[in-house]
């Protein structure tokens, strides 16, 4: 069960698309410090000589000595690809910046290529010396989908690969369960910091920490918290030294700030647009572009694209309303990827109408012109879908049409081979 | 026989007036549902498409014994309409609504859960007893009358799966989509086992995607319930990567536990006839069932 937790959270964590919407470190922190949640402060730069002044500021306004830099990008593991460093004085802070801004961060969930920084995050220093020794922990917040209800997971290991602790240590591991009618109960937030070894005023500060913690998640409609680690520093303050926060895409409509924190040079460029567009698009590596209505028969068409001989060059789904319009947008977006060497429009009509499809084909083809040079399959079926064959033969079009699923499939071959 | 819906569900649906609403319920009706009336808050006591409008749920059931509803509702105002169905004693509900926050879920599952009732949805297709009702957005035509049941994930994949099944001279009991998003109120599980337990149900097709564990239960379920009714599977995304989202908000492949081929392996140990083609989903029920 536990192993399934971590999954869940990994995949939360992963996920880059359309249906949630990741932030910043900076940003997470600003929203759990709305809260009332401690976090380790920092100011954001784009420019080393902005780091430098967000340094003197931080000094001024949190004492602190020394300061922490760390790139600002959507990947986990960003220290072991050195986008996180400690800097000593004005000077460092300032090299250290140069360094980091402008780099292509390669860690462990990059791709090889890496991710260009944008921007650093000035911090302060929370490792001091003092009364006790720091300790690290591991708190994430998430929806368990087994019951439909959020739950806390956290851990003594904290500052580890969350993943890998499930994998040795799976009894350090523990989990409690939110119900949706009361919220956070205070014995839960009790639990939790015995469980973490905490007495005194630690103690004190991790039951409000984790209350606000919970608070935080639920107010801000989002999808996946991930602190790692939660510090307790040498004088027992309870803060996040890091923060993961992704939200819920489909409740961003009623946090209008949030919605405008999205960072869109985080994404892949044709997928900005296609959100814009209103459709749902993911940019993969393979030779047939691919249109149809549905997810899972989306999914299915790649796979179909696979058995042919092909490989996807995308994932598309136009979505439920399809008309002319959006059709044409998802034949650009297709078209803009120089690996197609075949399209395959695979609809089936329920709300989507068969002859709004064909129309927008059609459509497309007129506005585009000689923009459109692959082979084009057309397999339209279900509702309307008469009208829709008749629109596209009585068209001229360039495009051959297929009526069953395994038809279109031998198409595809056709054309590859 | 068939499961969730037929042709005495009172029918009622909720978002009755807005376009999608109104679009679908006409074709419902045309394909001889018995819709009852329908739900707008502030337009009670008109008609719509020659059935009466009332301005809550409860007063439906009052009037026209509503037992069955399909919402169409906006997001930010389905989850709502889901509790109110389930207050006001409706046995199926079956939401279509996709875009519904998992917050606005969270509560509405734990609301409806000591109800007597059903949740079908949300972001599905919905459900659909051939020859007998359909309540949900599905091309009514594709779907004739048999003894085949259809559980899926997918809307556009469940057209799919009953045309093939169809074409082979078959028909189907009731197709029901469960539905692509985090939080459900069928399972896959349990959408299976009302299909293996229906009398007139001979096979049943589970369609299911990567992400998570429902096709996981269910196969277990089935193995231990010993059933000799026949299941024949197919896991849509083999080709998807993982840590991307396809679509529905469910479809990720996280671990090496929920990829389409780790899915498929479960389902034949629990002895799920699994077709690794789309294409073949159709000739492999007809196969099964001689």
């Amino acid at each position: 069960m536990l192993f399934v937790f971590v999954i869940f959270a990994k995949q939360n964590s992963n996920d880059k698309k359309n249906l949630i919407m990741n932030l910043h470190e900076y940003q997470g922190k600003e929203i759990l410090n709305s809260f009332g949640v401690r976090i380790q402060r920092g100011i954001v730069a784009n420019t080393p000589q902005e780091a430098v002044d967000a340094a003197k500021k931080l000094t001024e306004e949190t004492g602190t000595g020394w300061h922490v830099i760390k790139a600002q990008v959507h990947a986990g593991g960003r220290g072991k690809g050195g986008g996180v460093k400690l800097a000593k004085n004005l000077q460092e802070v300032e090299n250290i910046a140069d360094e980091i801004l402008g780099m292509h961060l390669v860690t462990p969930q990059t791709s090889a290529e890496g991710k260009l920084v944008n921007q650093v995050l000035i911090a302060e220093d929370v490792y001091y010396p003092g009364d006790n020794e720091p300790d690290e922990f591991y708190m994430s917040v998430l929806l368990n989908r087994a019951n439909g209800r959020n739950m806390i997971m956290y851990s003594t290991e904290g500052g580890m690969d969350i993943e890998t602790v499930a994998e040795e240590t799976p009894h350090l591991i523990f989990t409690e369960e939110i119900d949706p009618a009361t919220g956070i109960l205070p014995f839960q937030a009790r639990k939790i910091a015995f469980n973490l070894g905490l007495s005194g005023a630690a103690f004190k500060e991790m039951t409000k920490f984790v209350t606000a913690l919970y608070t935080a998640y639920d107010k801000s409609d989002s999808s996946l918290f991930e602190i790692n680690p939660v510090l307790k520093t040498s004088d027992d303050k309870i803060m996040a030294v890091d923060a993961k926060v992704t939200l819920d895409d489909n409740a961003l409509y009623r946090h209008k700030d949030y919605a405008a924190m999205r960072d869109e040079r985080e994404e892949n460029p044709t997928e900005v647009e296609a959100r814009k567009a209103g459709l749902s698009y993911v940019d993969l590596d393979g030779n047939v572009g691919c249109m149809v209505n549905g997810a899972g028969l989306a999914m299915a068409t790649m796979d179909l694209i696979k058995h042919a001989g092909g490989e996807p060059a995308n994932f598309l789904d136009v979505g439920g309303t399809a008309d002319a319009k959006r059709v044409e947008e998802a034949f650009r977006l297709i078209l803009k990827d120089e690996k197609v060497e075949a399209i395959l429009i695979n609809i089936f009509g329920g709300i989507v109408r068969c002859d709004r499809v064909a129309q927008g084909v059609v459509d497309a083809y007129k506005n585009m012109g000689d923009a459109i040079n692959v082979p084009i399959i057309v397999r339209l079926q279900g509702t309307n879908a008469d009208i829709a064959k008749e629109l596209i033969d009585s068209s001229g079009l360039n495009v051959q049409s297929a009526v069953q699923f395994k038809e279109a499939a031998d198409k595809v071959q056709q054309v590859l081979s | 026989m068939s499961v969730l819906v037929n042709k005495n569900s009172n029918i009622i649906v909720q978002g009755f007036t807005g376009s999608e609403g109104t679009f679908h319920a006409e074709q419902m009706i045309e394909y001889g549902t018995n819709v009852v009336g329908g739900v707008t808050p502030g337009k009670g006591g008109q008609k719509h498409l020659d059935k009466p409008v009332f301005n809550t749920v409860a007063e439906a059931v009052k009037e026209v014994n509503a037992d069955t509803s399909i919402i169409f509702v906006p997001p930010a105002f389905a989850a709502d309409a889901i509790m109110e169905a389930a207050d006001a004693g409706i046995k199926v509900i079956i939401t279509i609504t996709e875009g519904i926050p998992v917050a606005d879920m969270i509560k509405a599952s734990d609301y409806i859960k000591d109800k007597d009732c059903r949740l079908i949805g949300p972001n599905c297709p919905g459900v659909i007893t051939p020859g007998e009702a359909k309540v949900g957005i599905m091309p009514g035509f594709v779907f004739k009358p048999g003894n085949v049941g259809i559980v899926s994930k997918s809307g556009t994949l469940t057209y799919e799966a009953a045309d093939q099944v169809v074409k082979e001279g078959l028909g189907i009991t009731t197709a029901i989509g469960i539905g692509g998003d985090p939080i459900i109120g069928t399972t896959t599980k349990e959408a299976v086992e009302l299909l293996i337990n229906d009398d007139d149900t001979k096979c049943v097709v589970m369609i299911g995607e990567i992400g998570g564990q429902l096709e996981a239960d269910a196969a277990k379920w089935y193995k231990a319930s010993g059933s000799k009714k026949p299941i024949v599977g197919f896991i849509a995304g083999e080709t998807a990567p993982a840590g991307r989202t396809m679509g529905h908000a469910g479809a990720i492949v996280g671990g090496s536990e929920d990829t389409a081929q780790a899915k498929k392996k479960i389902m034949r140990e629990c002895g799920i006839h699994v077709v690794d083609s789309p294409a073949e989903i159709g000739k492999k029920v007809a196969e099964v069932m001689g």
